[in-house]
């Protein structure tokens, strides 16, 4: 049984159709990518997962939990987490601050305690701290733990995000379009990062991503849409064969040029 | 009594431990930054860890003899690492950890190697990439454990399972690791010490116990380090110099070796420990004092202030004390001042407030970073030595400092001169061969004297100055020796100058070809109110001339009177790579430049007071200009002596 389970879902905005009827399943521990051509509903599938959006029908459960109607901090509770394609970090506060606040969902002591400093809520703030200073060396983040993120450059914003996404402990992280905007050697970085993550913490990850190369390389199983369609789901391999793939994304003469050319 | 016997039995780095644990005990001996603390190793710890690896060592099949070859940033382990496989009889052999694929294979192949101990993933990876070219290679320990869950290679263990393996050794034979401590001797091979030679593969120098021990205790005379001291470790481990203070010195000593936590948190870390002891190349003084000259600029009007006022007395008092003339009452009240007002908390930005010594060596400093160092009360030393000589042969004393040389012999060093100028040296710090290749040992040290391969002279105060390479020293038609490239450099410090060519090979004096920086003098001619159009019309002005006049005869004063600059020119355009005049590091192509001017270099020996110049020049995007000019030959008046 898939440690995150999507059936057939349905999400329209007046007339457009985002979403159509979309399954799948995610199993524990895996990298699943979500691709597609502009447009496929991929952002908006993530937006249904982490709670921005609500379908109008079908299901989404997590752990055997439906997620549909639950707001997004509470399935932040429940263990999701999930980084943006265009970071969304507080600019003008301290990298260290940023992952503090990733925190915030498994602060226990009030604002009293808090604000007095005293007992539980010292103790807490070591305990957090402690969590987020291993974050921060997992990143390699080290030498700017104390600098303005605002301030930094792109690529390490986007570490930076994901470092305050795992802050908050997920057991399954959405990442959309991790690399978007890297240089090569930043990507290379970024997916040995996404690698380490996956295997060292046994964090699911859901994934959009535009670089096949990364896909391929990184992803146990892969899901296509295509103007709010499945079209395809299987380990990568299989995908990059599939006829229907190769059609959204390279055109009906080339695909079909791809094809016979094989035989 | 100032040899290694002082140490009394002590006379080698695990005996040292041994000693240090059960007097220092539970002071702290290490610290290293990890998740944003400062976590702390005592003697006790440091000893416990060197000698339960070390007797995995041993379990795993270390012999005595064996050499351990480390590569990895500065870290705890690192030296836990090299004093375990010292104490089980072996030797240590650092790499640096930015080396290649084949630098690495190399030097762990040619040391003989049975053991490397490897920080992380990115540098296990180039060993077992070279593991098939490493027959001798029995293992490969790895102390970060970070990424490396897909490894199975059979050569891997992790640093904490051959921990886990001695600690069980030692269990069963408590009295194995002190007994293979004792049998230890102070002329034992401690550590192999690659240097990368300028041609063919580095050479391994070994140095014994004796050597390293009788360098730190030679040095700790003149230069005192204290046991409650605390000395931030960032240069390769693998380098000498670092070896001679993190390594030996500290044990000899006693005081506290801090491991930043990142290379990139270098200069964040060393602002929290506050060093009393530094050790640095010369980059990273400049970086230093260019920081604090960026701040300034955006500090407050009233902080600004403060350094106009301040930075000037600073640098009068730096110089009066270079030149060892008397302060007088009133410049020391003052400075007193400035130091409350300025100096006091410039240092403590950059923290060195604490700093009792700090020393920069193996290239020259410019004067303007010296200066500024010592004006607010830094008291930087300039170092020379070698490798094969431990690390250090002179040193700057206390209160008798000159930027351009390196100052005096340390105790127990002695020093003299080869007919060709060389610098030879003897003391018991000089190292006992190369590995394995005696010629290069019977080249380097001949009758107990090493051989630098560098040229120099004592100045009249008997400091050392070092010139050059000695294969890079040429001759005026005399005899007489100079380095076109040492008297290029110190001309170079000048701001106002951005090139410059010294000739004189076969001639009968030198004189120098120089390039004004446009940017500065530019900037300088506005402030006179001279108006210029071009270049060539900038650095033809009269007044141009006067003003580098000064600069080079400020130049002349540090070089012996037969190697100074008699006439000079400067040049019409800038010298440049896309002219093939300089090299695409920046070097001066000599032989091209000198054939492209000739005109201009025989008027300098010529009599004459100009050369006219009519030239073509292309510019970058393919045109061409013609310029028409004409060059002064200025002739500088030289006292005699």
């Amino acid at each position: 049984m898939g440690q995150l389970q999507v059936n057939g879902v349905f999400l329209h905005f007046g007339g457009v159709t985002a979403l159509a009827d979309v399954s799948f399943d995610v199993q524990p521990k895996t990298v699943h990518a979500i691709i597609g051509p502009n447009g496929a509903g991929k952002t908006s599938m993530l937006n249904c997962i982490s709670g921005v959006y609500r379908p109008q029908r079908g299901s989404i459960r997590f752990e055997g939990r439906d997620l549909i109607g639950l707001s997004p901090h509470r399935r932040t509770k429940l263990g999701l987490a999930r980084t943006f394609q265009n970071i969304a970090l507080f600019k003008g506060m301290t990298v260290l601050d940023n992952l503090l606040i990733g925190r915030h969902c498994h602060q226990r002591s009030g604002i009293l305690r808090g604000g007095l400093f005293y007992g539980l809520a010292q103790k807490e703030e070591i305990a957090h701290r402690e969590i987020v200073e291993d974050i921060i060396d997992f990143l390699e983040i080290q030498n700017i733990r104390k600098k303005v993120v605002g301030t930094l450059a792109y690529g390490l914003q986007k570490r930076v995000e994901l470092a305050r996404a795992l802050a908050l402990e997920p057991r399954l992280l959405l990442l959309d379009e991790p690399m978007a905007g890297m240089n090569a050697e930043e990507k290379e970085d970024m997916a040995r990062f996404i690698l380490d993550i996956n295997e060292d913490r046994g964090t699911t990850i859901i994934m959009i991503e535009h670089d096949m190369g990364v896909v391929m390389d990184l992803s146990h199983r892969v899901c296509v849409l295509n103007f709010g369609e499945k079209i395809a789901d299987g380990v990568p391999e299989e995908v990059q064969r599939d006829p229907a793939v190769q059609l959204a994304y390279l055109g009906e003469d080339r695909a079909v040029a791809a094809e016979r050319q094989r035989a | 009594m100032s040899g290694i016997e002082q140490l009394g039995k002590a006379d080698t780095f695990p005996k040292l431990l041994a000693q240090n644990a059960q007097r220092l005990g539970s002071r702290v001996a290490l610290r290293e930054k990890e998740f944003g603390i400062w976590q702390s190793f005592t003697w006790q710890e440091y000893h416990q860890h060197v000698r339960d690896f070390g007797l995995g060592l041993i379990q795993l099949g270390m012999q005595k003899g064996d050499k351990v070859a480390i590569i990895g940033d500065n870290r705890p382990e690192w030296i836990f690492a090299e004093l375990a496989a010292q104490g089980a009889g072996g030797a240590a052999v650092g790499v640096y950890q930015d080396s290649n694929l084949n630098e690495v294979a190399y030097v762990i192949d040619h040391c003989d190697a049975t053991f490397v101990v490897a920080e992380d993933q990115e540098q296990v990876d180039k060993i077992l990439d070279m593991a098939a070219k490493l027959p001798k290679l029995k293992h490969v320990i790895y102390t970060d454990p970070r990424g490396m869950r897909g490894y199975h290679h059979p050569l891997l263990l992790s640093f904490d399972a051959v921990e886990a393996r001695g600690r069980e050794l030692g269990s069963a034979q408590p009295e194995l690791w002190s007994q293979k401590v004792q049998s230890g001797r102070a002329d034992d091979v401690a550590i192999i010490s690659y240097t990368s030679g300028t041609t063919g593969f580095p050479k391994g120098a070994m140095l014994t116990f004796r050597n390293l021990l009788s360098m730190s205790l030679s040095l700790n005379q003149v230069d005192r380090k204290l046991p409650d001291d605390e000395f931030v470790s960032f240069l390769p481990l693998a380098w000498i110099g670092e070896q001679m203070m993190s390594v030996s010195t500290a044990l000899a000593i006693g005081f506290t070796v801090n491991f930043p936590e990142e290379p990139e948190t270098v200069m964040e870390n060393i602002r929290e420990i506050g060093p009393h002891a530094m050790f640095a190349p010369p980059r990273i003084w400049e970086n230093l004092a260019s920081s604090v000259q960026v701040k300034a600029m955006d500090a407050t009007p009233f902080k600004r202030l403060m350094y106009r006022l301040g930075m000037p007395l600073g640098r009068k008092v730096a110089d009066l004390r270079f030149s060892g003339q008397p302060i007088s009452l009133p410049t020391r009240a003052l400075y007193r001042l400035a130091h409350l007002a300025l100096f006091r908390s410039l240092k403590d930005r950059l923290g060195l407030s604490r700093l009792r010594t700090g020393s920069t060596g193996g290239a020259a400093l410019g004067p303007d970073v010296f200066r500024f160092f010592h004006g607010i009360g830094v008291p930087l030393k300039q170092i020379y030595g070698q490798t094969e000589i431990s690390g250090i042969s002179c040193i700057h004393r206390d209160r008798d400092i000159q930027f351009h040389t390196v100052g005096l012999p340390i105790p127990g060093t002695e020093l003299k001169f080869s007919d060709s100028g060389e610098i030879l040296s003897r003391s018991p710090s000089v190292f006992i061969g190369y590995y394995k290749n005696e010629q290069a040992t019977k080249e380097a040290v001949v009758d107990g004297w090493l051989h630098s391969g560098d040229a120099g002279y004592l100045s009249e105060r008997g400091h050392l100055i070092v010139i050059d390479r000695i294969k890079d020293v040429l001759r005026l038609a005399d005899g007489t020796q100079f380095s076109p490239q040492y008297i290029e450099n110190r001309l170079k410090f000048s701001p106002y100058i951005k090139e410059a060519v010294v000739i004189g090979k076969d001639r009968p004096y030198l004189t120098a070809m120089l390039c004004i920086d446009m940017g500065i003098v530019g900037k300088w001619a506005e402030k006179k109110r001279i108006s210029y159009t071009t270049y060539t019309d900038l650095s033809a002005k009269p007044e141009v001339y006067e003003l580098l006049q000064k600069e080079v005869e400020q130049v002349n004063a540090t070089l012996p009177a037969a190697a100074r600059i008699r006439k000079f020119v400067l040049l019409y355009k800038e010298l440049d790579a896309d002219d093939e005049e300089l090299t695409r590091t920046r070097k001066v192509r000599r032989r091209f430049v000198e054939e492209r001017y000739r005109e201009i270099i025989e008027a300098l020996y010529g009599g004459q007071q100009q050369v006219a110049i009519d030239t073509t020049i292309k510019f970058q995007d393919g045109r061409t200009a013609q310029i028409r000019t004409t060059l002064l030959v200025r002739q500088l008046q030289l006292e005699a002596g």
